[in-house]
Order: structure tokens, then C-alpha cells, then sequence
């Protein structure tokens, strides 16, 4: 078996004994190619009451190489108003580029998209976010990323 | 193509009389007295290297291994000093960009935070690094693989990668793989245990597909850096990761020191060390045409990024004419068409040879292919191919006429650039044609084998020369008007006309009666277009350390002029 088909069986049946931290869950994780789980974030923040889907593309190089990981922006879901957050969904974060570490899993990327989203206090698109979207990869990891900044 | 005008002349020796020609400077690729002497064998005598011409650049090539030495003499330096086994110093030296004497002022000022951020050492009082960001602050490990006598020094043995037996009462399970039939666990000092197959797999895709040589540990936000100890014996039987790894080692060594310069030429390894050329302000003054050692045909200029000898421009100018071109060439090539009307009888001529002497297949009127002017006026008194009449141009009143001047005007040296290129390409088609007409002067001819390589010679200085007559309309573009230029344009012309004649003779059919005679005037104008060849690129060099050239626009490097 592939390693990276183990190691999502392996988190698979973590999540179903330990269940996923309050605020994110699985919407849907039937094959070790595509995962969408929801993320909401709780407590009194900018983003109170809503609640996103990300979407999480595996290569068989995964872990040893990051899953592609992006909001869905469909009928039903929409990407959150952050200045990390472009309108198609990609999400410029460190962590799922230059920073990726093999020990991260589905799971802990979800939970630092939920504190990336927590400690945001104004919603508003990344300045470049036109030229971007008119112009992106379909995968966010074909974009090379050049990291804003790290605060939020 | 390369110009290795190093080739030996020892002059006295073959040299025996001279012609009309006082001021022979390469005597060497056979005047005419040559032929009755001994052949053409010296032809091919590759000489020791000549003192240096003033259009040359000292330089050297440095191999593959060459430059591995160099960095372990850097890594044994620092080694010695700070008292850190080789592969950590080859990680500080990594993460200080090989600069030496920073890496040793800053360490002497707070070892312990140089080790820090180059992840040789734990951060103070924590035994899991917190995660951090710095993506600079990573160190690897260098070079290749050296002796491991004190790897048993403190923390030495850590960043060996020791083998971590897993606790007997739970096994430990791979963080990564969650493999639980994997037995073989390596950490580094950081303690962050993961499975031999998933360190292997981690480091070939760094290096194979990130082209990353600064291995960091995998644990989230833990740079950690990964000696090359450990890299080695990670990859385990991998040789051709480990030498890929290798070789991106010396790459970013290469980068980092300023006159060195990584061959440009597809899967080359070699270097170029050209301290001459190192700075920036020196460009102004030479044009630092290299090869790197591997191929004679890896000529590339130190100072730019063009895989060309650009000789006698320099690279500012280089640059900023190639720039040109490609802006406004799709103008240039509209109006200049690949086929030509004959300015007689009007029908189409495409030019499928490298010399501009053109006869009209049709009318049989001969004529320049570059000017279209009657061919008489060129052989012989006057020739005005070569210069672009700048007062035609000041006549120029109103705008439009103005702008149009400007367009004619560099038309005028883009045309004569673009032949140029256009007959040295080619000249591999009159390679082979060439080759054909020796084997033809074997057969009608009492020649030998080494006796005809004069036609080879001849191609071969051609299209030399090609390339720095190609350069020169750059130049030309470039320079203000004045006595300089005039007098540069006067060697230009010089040159063309005898590289035009010499193109002519390789061209001409070969008629058993007068091969002799064929050979003898081949050869003296071989000589003659080499010294053409000297001349220019000579004057110009001298021109440079001279600050002689004026250019009318600003040329990055001499703004002070």
C-alpha cells in the first residue's frame, strides 16, 4: 500500500476514534485523493455563525509533500473575507507551502485555518486579489507564494 | 564559435619572412611561407598558454571536485577555529552564505545564537524547538562526504543521526508513515524520530524536486539542520541523489562567492573563478569572455547573463542592444524581408551562402547584398557598407522625418547585425560544404589530408570574425559621434571587407590548375582577417581601460564619464 493511502487511513481512523476538534468536521473523505471537511470558527470573532469547506487534494507523495488545500467557493460555500483568503478559494498560508512539515495532517491544517480565521480582525480580500484570481493555477500549489506576512 | 586567440604563435620559430605585412600579429596560422616549411601541422598545435592579450581575461576553470576542495578548505578552516566537527561548520558556513569572516565576528560575538539559527544547536532550555519561521536560518551540510573522527564529540553524535532503538514496551510508530512493520527510526539532535524510509523519501524529494540542499528536520516548525553525514546515510544506496545533493552544494557555494560563476551550458558542472570580473565597476572596463573547461565550446561571459563571446562590446551595452532588438526587431524584420530584389532586373534573390558578393543569376549584375550597391564600388577604393551617414539625419527637420531617421538608423546597424548572425549560422552548412571541397582538393590535388585543413582554418576564423563584426554594429549603435567612432568604424571596416574576401575565396570553385594558388591566397588572407580580428578587438579593450569610448546614452558603469 501506498504510504500515502496508509497514512490517510491512519488519520481516517483517528478522526473516528478521537473524533476532530469542536468547530471542524468531515463532510466527506470516501477515497485518499480528495477530503472536504468544514471549518467553523467559534467564539465571539468576526466570522461568528458562518462556516466554510476546505478542500484537500492528496498526491501519492503526501505527507512527504503537501496535500493541496483550498476553500470550495460552489453554490453552497463560499471562501471567508480574509486578507489571506483570495475570492477562488486559494488561501496563502506558510504552512501549506515553504513550511509544510510531513508531521502536519489533515486534521491540524484545518486547525490552524480556524486560528488563522480567529484572530482576524478586519474581513477584507488580499490587496492583490484581482489580478490574482484572474490569472491563478487551478491548484494553489502550482502558485509559488510569496508569504505576506506571518501575524495573522 | 569560441575564441581562443591563445593558441601559440611562437613566432621566431616558423615565422621566416614577412611578406608585406610589418605588423603581423598572429603569426602563427601559417603565413604564406608556412606551406612550403612543414604543412599545416602547427595549425593544431594547442599551445601553452600565451601571455595574455589586453582583450583576454585571466581566469581559470575550476572542475566539479576542484571547487569541493576549495570548500573544505573553508569548512576545515572554520572547523579548526570554532572547534566543531567539518559538517557543522559546513552548515555555518552554509547559513552565512560562505562569508567567513562574518560567520567568525559573528560567532565569536555569541556562538551559541549562530548555532542556534543555523540549527546546529537546540534553542536555550528547550528540548522541542518551538516552532519558528525563520526560513532563512536553514543550515545543511556541504561537500562531500568527510571523515567523521570527531563526530563522537558532544553534539556531534546527535546530528550523526544516531540510531534510535525504539522503547520495548510500546513500539514506536513511524509519525509520518504510521508503518508499524518499520524498525530503522534516525533523528537528529532535536530527538524527532522518524523512519528511515521516510527520511529517505523527505530528502529525495528536497533535493530532487525542490533542488534544496538545506535539509531541515521534518518536525513541524524545527530547523534542525541535517549534516551530511546523515544526508548520506539517509539516502542509503541512492548514489545519484547523494551526488545530485552534491553538486547543489557547490551550486549554492558558487552563488555565494562572487567570482565564481556556475557554467550556464545544459548539465554542466563546471565553475569559472574570474576575480578580475568580480565587481561590478570592472564591466565597465572588460568584457570577460570564459570557458568553462568541460567543452572548448561552453564560451559564456562572466559578467552577464549572455551564453556568448559578445567581444568588443561590454555587457551594459550588450544588454541594452539586445533589449533593443527585441523590442523593436518585428519592425525590423517586417522591413527587412529574407529575400531580396536584385536593383536591376528585380527578380528575387534569397541568399543561401555567407558572402554579401552577389551575382544576379538572371542580369549577372553583381552588387553588395547588404547595401544593394553595384559590388565594384566595394572591392576595390571606396566602401561605405559599413557606416550609417549621420548627417543624412541631421537634415532631418520635422519630427516624423526624425523618427523615421531613428528607425533607418538603427535599421541601418540591425541589418548589419542580423546578417552577420544569419552567415555565421550559416557557416555550418559551408562546414560541410567545406569538408567536400577537401576531399575533392585530396583527390584532384596532390595535397594531403593535413595540407587542406587551410580551408577548415579559414571557415573557422570567418565565422569568428563574423561574431565580433556582429558585436561591433552594437557598439557602433551605441557610440557618440566623434573621432573615436570614426576611428572605430574604420577598423570595422577594415575588418568586414577582408572577412567578405576571404568568405568569397571559401566559396570559390575549385579548379585543379589554380588550387595552389586557391591555397596560397586562402591562407594569406586567413592571416590577414585574424590580424583585421586582432586589431579591433584590441583597440576596443584598450579603448575601455582608457575611458576612451563616449557613448550617446547612459551605459550603466560609466555614468561618471
Amino acid at each position: 500500500m501506498a504510504v500515502s493511502s496508509r497514512r490517510l487511513q491512519k488519520e481516517l481512523m483517528d478522526i473516528k476514534k478521537e473524533g476532530t476538534p469542536v468547530g471542524i468536521e468531515v463532510l466527506k473523505a470516501d477515497d485518499f485523493s480528495k477530503w472536504i471537511l468544514s471549518v467553523e470558527v467559534l467564539g465571539d470573532t468576526i466570522y461568528k455563525g458562518e462556516k466554510f469547506a476546505l478542500m484537500f487534494r492528496f498526491d501519492n507523495q503526501y505527507p512527504i509533500s503537501a496535500p493541496a488545500v483550498q476553500f470550495v467557493v460552489d453554490d453552497k460555500w463560499s471562501a471567508p473575507e480574509h486578507p489571506h483568503v483570495y475570492s477562488n478559494g486559494h488561501i496563502c498560508a506558510s504552512i501549506l507551502g515553504s513550511e509544510w512539515s510531513p508531521v502536519l495532517s489533515v486534521v491540524s491544517v484545518c486547525v490552524t485555518i480556524q486560528s488563522m480565521l480567529a484572530s482576524c480582525k478586519k474581513k477584507e480580500r488580499p490587496p492583490d486579489n484581482d489580478r490574482y484570481v484572474a490569472h491563478a493555477p487551478e491548484n494553489p500549489k502550482k502558485t509559488r507564494w510569496d508569504f505576506h506576512d506571518d501575524n495573522v | 564559435m569560441s575564441s581562443d586567440y591563445e593558441i601559440s604563435d611562437d613566432e621566431n620559430e616558423y615565422y621566416e619572412y614577412d611578406d608585406d605585412d610589418e605588423e603581423m600579429v598572429d603569426a602563427e596560422d601559417g603565413s604564406a611561407s608556412e606551406i612550403e616549411v612543414d604543412g599545416f601541422g602547427n595549425d593544431f598545435k594547442v599551445g601553452v598558454r600565451q601571455e595574455r592579450k589586453i582583450y583576454e581575461v585571466d581566469y581559470s576553470p575550476l572542475s566539479q571536485p576542484e571547487v569541493e576542495r576549495i570548500m573544505q578548505a573553508d569548512v576545515d578552516h572554520i572547523s579548526s577555529i570554532f572547534g566543531v566537527e567539518p559538517p557543522i561548520a559546513a552548515i555555518l558556513l552554509r547559513h552565512m552564505n560562505w562569508n567567513k569572516e562574518k560567520l567568525i565576528e559573528k560567532y565569536m560575538d555569541n556562538a551559541s545564537a549562530v548555532a542556534v539559527a543555523a540549527g546546529v544547536e537546540l534553542p536555550p532550555r528547550e528540548l522541542t524547538p518551538p516552532p519558528t519561521k525563520s526560513t532563512s536560518s536553514r543550515g545543511s551540510t556541504a561537500g562531500p562526504l568527510r571523515t567523521l573522527r570527531r563526530l563522537s564529540a558532544d553534539k556531534g553524535s546527535s546530528s550523526k543521526g544516531k540510531r534510535v532503538s525504539p522503547p520495548a514496551e510500546e513500539p514506536f510508530v513511524c509519525p509520518i508513515c504510521f508503518d508499524d512493520s518499520q524498525t530503522d527510526f534516525l533523528s537528529l539532535l532535536c530527538d524527532h524520530k522518524f523512519c528511515a524510509g521516510c527520511w529517505k523519501e523527505y530528502i529525495t524529494s528536497k533535493v530532487r524536486t525542490e533542488a534544496e540542499c538545506m535539509i531541515t528536520c521534518m518536525g513541524e516548525g524545527c530547523n534542525i539542520a541535517a549534516p551530511d553525514p546523515f544526508v548520506e546515510k539517509a539516502l542509503a544506496d541512492d548514489r545519484e541523489t547523494w551526488s545530485r545533493y552534491q553538486e547543489l552544494l557547490v551550486r549554492q557555494f558558487v552563488s555565494c562567492i562572487p567570482h565564481l560563476k556556475f557554467c550556464p551550458y545544459p548539465s554542466c558542472t563546471y565553475t569559472v573563478s574570474c576575480p578580475a570580473a568580480a565587481t561590478k565597476s570592472s564591466l565597465a572596463q572588460i568584457v570577460p569572455i570564459v570557458t568553462c573547461g568541460a567543452s572548448g565550446s561552453h564560451v559564456f561571459c562572466f559578467g552577464c547573463p549572455i551564453d556568448a563571446d559578445h567581444r568588443p562590446v561590454v555587457c551594459a551595452v550588450a544588454r541594452m542592444w539586445l533589449q533593443k532588438c527585441e523590442d523593436d526587431s518585428e519592425t525590423a524584420n517586417w522591413i527587412k524581408s529574407n529575400t531580396k530584389e536584385c536593383s536591376k532586373c528585380q527578380s528575387t534573390i534569397e541568399k543561401n551562402g555567407g558572402c554579401n558578393h552577389m551575382t544576379c543569376k538572371k542580369c549577372k549584375y553583381e552588387f553588395c547584398w547588404v547595401c544593394m550597391g553595384p559590388w565594384s564600388e566595394h572591392g576595390t577604393s571606396w566602401y561605405s557598407c559599413n557606416r550609417y551617414d549621420e548627417k543624412a539625419s541631421i537634415e532631418a527637420r520635422d519630427a516624423q522625418t526624425r523618427s523615421r531617421a531613428s528607425l533607418e538608423r538603427y535599421l541601418h546597424y540591425y541589418n548589419r547585425w542580423a546578417n552577420h548572425e544569419q552567415s555565421a549560422k550559416l557557416s555550418m552548412e559551408l562546414y560541410a560544404k567545406t569538408e567536400k571541397k577537401m576531399e575533392e582538393m585530396q583527390i584532384t590535388s596532390e595535397l594531403t589530408w593535413i595540407q587542406v585543413q587551410f580551408m577548415k582554418k579559414a571557415v573557422d576564423v570567418v565565422h569568428r570574425c563574423r561574431m565580433t563584426l556582429k558585436w561591433t554594429y552594437a557598439m557602433a549603435y551605441y557610440l557618440a559621434p566623434g573621432n573615436q567612432k570614426e576611428l572605430f568604424e574604420d577598423n570595422q571596416r577594415d575588418l568586414e571587407r577582408a572577412v567578405e574576401e576571404l568568405s568569397e575565396l571559401i566559396e570559390a570553385p575549385i579548379d585543379p590548375e589554380t588550387i595552389m594558388t586557391l591555397r596560397q591566397k586562402v591562407t594569406d588572407k586567413t592571416v590577414y582577417v585574424q590580424k583585421r580580428n586582432e586589431i579591433m578587438l584590441e583597440d576596443t579593450a584598450k579603448g575601455y581601460l582608457e575611458g576612451r569610448w563616449q557613448w550617446n546614452t547612459t551605459v550603466e558603469g560609466f555614468e561618471t564619464e
